[in-house]
């Protein structure tokens, strides 16, 4: 399959130059070619701000909704219809800020989808206050004196709570990054990558050149499948490491465990409705 | 004190005890008994936020005509510990009829003492004398014992013998007892069975809501547990594998909403059911289901506020609430059934139209409507048929196609060559993010124009009366079994009443039937006359006089009857 497949035609781009979505947009559509992914049954949900404008420059289907909150849509959109592939992309702020609890508890679920978190350490699209991650001392027009707060760390978080594939990619090293997207996206259950990409515009501190001089590649010597040894590499101070922390395959997935499908593995929009069930319980009642 | 009491065709008994008590069960077995006896039978109960101590109390009418409605009046009350005596004391007269266990109650009032501990105890402990004081009131109400042991053996049919035969032992002592205490103190019965009542349903408001739903081809919902909405929730999830219904607790009701948005984006059909403060967290989400033109059924359980407010208690405060809720303008109806068999109605409906206008449909009720149960003389058939708005998509498919009367059709990912692209911000044809300013006028317009066709097909609201009617009662939701009741009671030939089912639009010649009125006055259960306040933004009449209740208790009967 070519690139082209997943190629807009007209695409009015609201990104800077130099941004690292770019990089990301890139690599999504060549990923997706790669994997022969069937475009009618991929759909990618995102909330809002310059991350999750992703979507809206690919030929995809997608739920743009609101703000922090792509992760509930997700969710139930592969719950119903199990057919479909679907990514949740969005920034750091969105999945991490705003919607917090939803990623908590999406973990905790465990669907089978892609959650991919563009991590700038900055807010984009609001001009350049303090996300989540960003890391203590960062000054910006709110934070005057620096952020005071800990960074939130997601893959921490995420191997707390048993997450089934947990990763950190940064854009600026293509091959590992797309590697580790594929199979991300091919992995069966609730998958987070957490994606270092610089913001041009308004992160001075985490740029390309920062980036690569704080993180180095995970090795061999690494066992995705110890989640202690994984939680340690989520904790280590000092350069951030990047691969696959952490892999739990064949854990239940969510829809999968639906007493919705237990005798009928169709997609809820290709059922017939049934009148005999709800009359057989009004039944019940005249007893 | 005599206690000589003559019951004509309509009795109110009330239980009153703590939580943990066992009232509810005392409830369950009694209103069955009485079902089965072939009696109209009218349940409702108030109850305390807590799981144990306070005190909560059931009342239950059993009448030889149908009853639907709360009265104040009780006629045997049944108090199952002394601080029951007290909760209830300001509806106690001289003609209620008390009975007890004196022991137990400490009261120095003339009960007629009814010793169920220690008939209990002979049986084999105190958790029989629930049972006792249920065949106590069988035997006041001269049902046969064979029927009771018919009730006892459904309820504890896959209970050891044991246990069955203790409380038929139980209900037996209880039922002789009452017997006696009726010739020994002249307290006669004359009410009238029906057999016609024995094969009809009883059923809850939570569980026509629930019906309605699942008639109307819900297949998924997704909610966070808050009175008085869960009961909705817990029915679906019960009978969710038969019913072919996705049920998920969200981690809150922001998720709740949202899933439910992704549910119908995906080609599901769902639904939300949740109380004041839950729907205040799904404001969001329902600004995004207007921005985006999704479907979505919303049951808004109403409960008193601000705030938590009484979580257990009843108000009608929520309707300007789902009226104005959201961020922008967009299309909604809003739906407030006052009976079980509108509550199914409305709930089906809510998914025609939901789907039909691909816009958010409000099911209001409130916690009265969804606790109370009775027999439904005529209950609504299922239709074979849910009519499906979804088209196979083309592979030149734009979701927010322009089209004459703002519909376009909806199509959902994975169903035909098309893509669908939906976004919370302002789109094109596509769906595609734009800030084009004739583009946002005519989106604008293209989503305000389906509240053109709304009042088509909205519920006209029922009248009740007479020609040259010279006072009009309105009201709408709950209140309506307690309007009916109380203006059958005063007789009024000159009275008629028009309740609505669909609050919002509004249809109909609803500003003909006021002005045809001398006096037109609106019920309502909150503080503020929110209904009133909506017909006159869309009549340009006022209504001349509000009867008002915010006290978190429902209207009873009598209550209307004084003020209506």
């Amino acid at each position: 399959m070519e690139k082209t497949a997943f190629e807009l035609k007209e695409c009015d781009v609201a990104w800077c130059p130099g941004c690292g979505n770019f990089g990301i947009l890139n690599l999504m559509k060549e990923i997706l070619a790669e994997l022969s992914a069937d475009p009618q049954k991929l759909v990618f949900v995102s909330g809002i701000g310059q991350a999750a404008k992703i979507p809206q420059y690919m030929k995809v289907h997608y739920f743009n909704g609101l703000h922090g909150r792509a992760l509930p849509p997700a969710t139930a959109i592969k719950a119903t219809n199990r057919e479909l592939t679907v990514i949740a992309e969005s920034g750091d702020g969105d999945m991490y800020g705003e919607g917090g609890n939803h990623f908590l508890h999406a973990i905790r679920r465990n669907p089978d989808i892609t959650n991919i978190v563009h991590n700038n350490m900055v807010y984009g699209l609001t001009k350049g206050q303090a996300s989540p991650t960003s890391e203590k001392g960062f000054k910006t027009p709110i934070q005057v004196n620096g952020v005071i707060l800990e960074p939130f760390n997601p893959l921490a978080i995420a191997i707390a709570l048993d997450a089934s594939f947990v990763a950190r990619v940064f854009v600026g090293f293509r091959d590992h990054a797309k590697q580790i997207l594929k199979k991300a996206i091919l992995h069966k259950g609730y998958a987070l990558v957490d994606v270092f990409q610089p913001c041009v515009t308004f992160n001075k501190m985490n740029t390309y050149q920062w980036f690569r001089e704080h993180t180095y590649l995970l090795d061999d010597s690494h066992d995705p499948k110890d989640r202690t040894q994984a939680f340690g590499k989520a904790t280590e101070a000092g350069k951030w490491p990047l691969g696959i922390f952490y892999q739990y395959e064949g854990k239940p997935v969510f829809e999968e465990q639906l007493s919705v499908y237990a005798q009928d593995p169709q997609p809820l929009f290709q059922r017939k409705f049934r009148k005999e069930p709800v009359e057989q319980l009004i039944r019940k009642l005249k007893e | 004190m005599s206690f000589e009491r003559t019951f004509r065709d309509d009795i109110s008994i009330v239980l009153a005890g703590e939580a943990g008590q066992g009232v509810q069960t005392i409830e369950q077995i009694l209103t069955r008994l009485f079902k089965q006896a072939g009696l109209n039978v009218f349940g409702t109960k108030e109850y305390m936020s807590r799981v144990r101590g306070g005190t909560n109390s059931t009342e239950i009418r059993v009448a030889s005509f149908p009853i639907a409605a709360f009265v104040n009046r009780v006629d045997i009350f049944v108090p199952l510990d002394a601080k029951a005596m007290d909760h209830l004391k300001p509806r106690l007269t001289d003609k209620t009829l008390t009975v007890g266990d004196r022991e137990n109650l400490k009261t120095e009032k003339e009960i007629l003492n009814a010793p169920f501990s220690k008939m209990a105890a002979g049986i084999g402990g105190e958790l029989f004398s629930n049972m006792i004081a249920a065949g106590f009131l069988a035997g006041i109400l001269h049902i046969e014992l064979a029927i009771v042991y018919e009730v006892i053996q459904y309820f504890f049919g896959k209970k050891s013998a044991d246990i069955i035969e203790k409380n038929c032992t139980a209900a037996k002592q209880g039922l002789e007892f009452g017997r006696e205490a009726c010739a020994k103190h002249r307290i006669h019965c004359e009410l009238k069975r029906d057999p016609e009542v024995v094969g009809q349903i009883m059923i809850s408001g939570h569980e026509a809501v629930a019906l309605g739903a699942a008639a109307g081809g819900c297949n998924f919902i997704a909610s966070y547990p808050m009175s008085p909405s869960t009961g909705v929730l817990t029915f679906l999830a019960q009978h969710g594998a038969e019913l072919g219904i996705l049920v998920e607790q969200a981690e809150d009701e922001i998720a709740a909403m949202n899933m439910g948005l992704g549910s119908w984006y995906a080609g599901g059909r769902a639904m939300v059911t949740t109380s004041g403060g839950g729907f205040a967290l799904m404001g969001e989400g329902l600004s995004l289901a207007g921005a985006i033109e999704s479907p979505m059924v919303i049951h808004l359980a109403q409960r008193p506020g601000p705030a938590t407010g009484l979580p257990t208690r009843t108000e009608q405060g929520d309707l300007e609430l789902a009226l104005y809720a959201g961020h922008g303008e967009f299309p909604r109806v809003l739906l407030a059934p006052g009976t079980v068999q509108d509550a199914f109605l409305c709930a089906s409906r809510a998914f025609y139209l939901a789907d039909k206008y691909q816009i958010p449909v409000f099911i209001l009720t409130d916690q009265y409507v969804l606790d109370s149960f009775y027999n439904a003389e005529e209950f609504p058939s299922v239709s074979g048929e849910v009519t499906y708005f979804v088209v196979q998509t083309g592979s030149d498919y734009k979701r927010y196609r322009f089209t004459e009367n703002g519909i376009s059709p909806r199509g959902i990912p994975g169903f035909g060559e098309g893509i669908v692209c939906i976004d919370s911000d302002e789109h094109d044809e596509g769906g595609y993010i734009t800030e084009d300013s004739d583009v946002r006028t005519a989106m604008v317009n293209k989503r305000l124009k389906k509240q053109n066709l709304l009042p088509e097909d909205a519920m006209a609201p029922e009248f009740f009366g007479k020609e040259g009617y010279k006072k009009l009662v309105l009201g709408w939701g709950s209140t309506f079994h307690a309007i009916r009741e109380a203006l059958r009671r005063k007789g009024e030939g000159d009275t008629a009443f028009l309740y609505f089912k669909q609050v919002y639009p509004l249809s109909g010649k609803v500003a003909e039937y006021m002005r045809q009125a001398k006096e037109v006055v609106c019920a309502e259960n909150n503080a503020t006359g929110q209904f009133a306040k909506l017909i006159r933004r869309e009549t340009g009449l006022s209504v001349d006089r509000k009867v008002l209740k915010y006290d978190g208790l429902p209207f009873s009967v009598e209550d209307l009857v004084a003020k209506l």
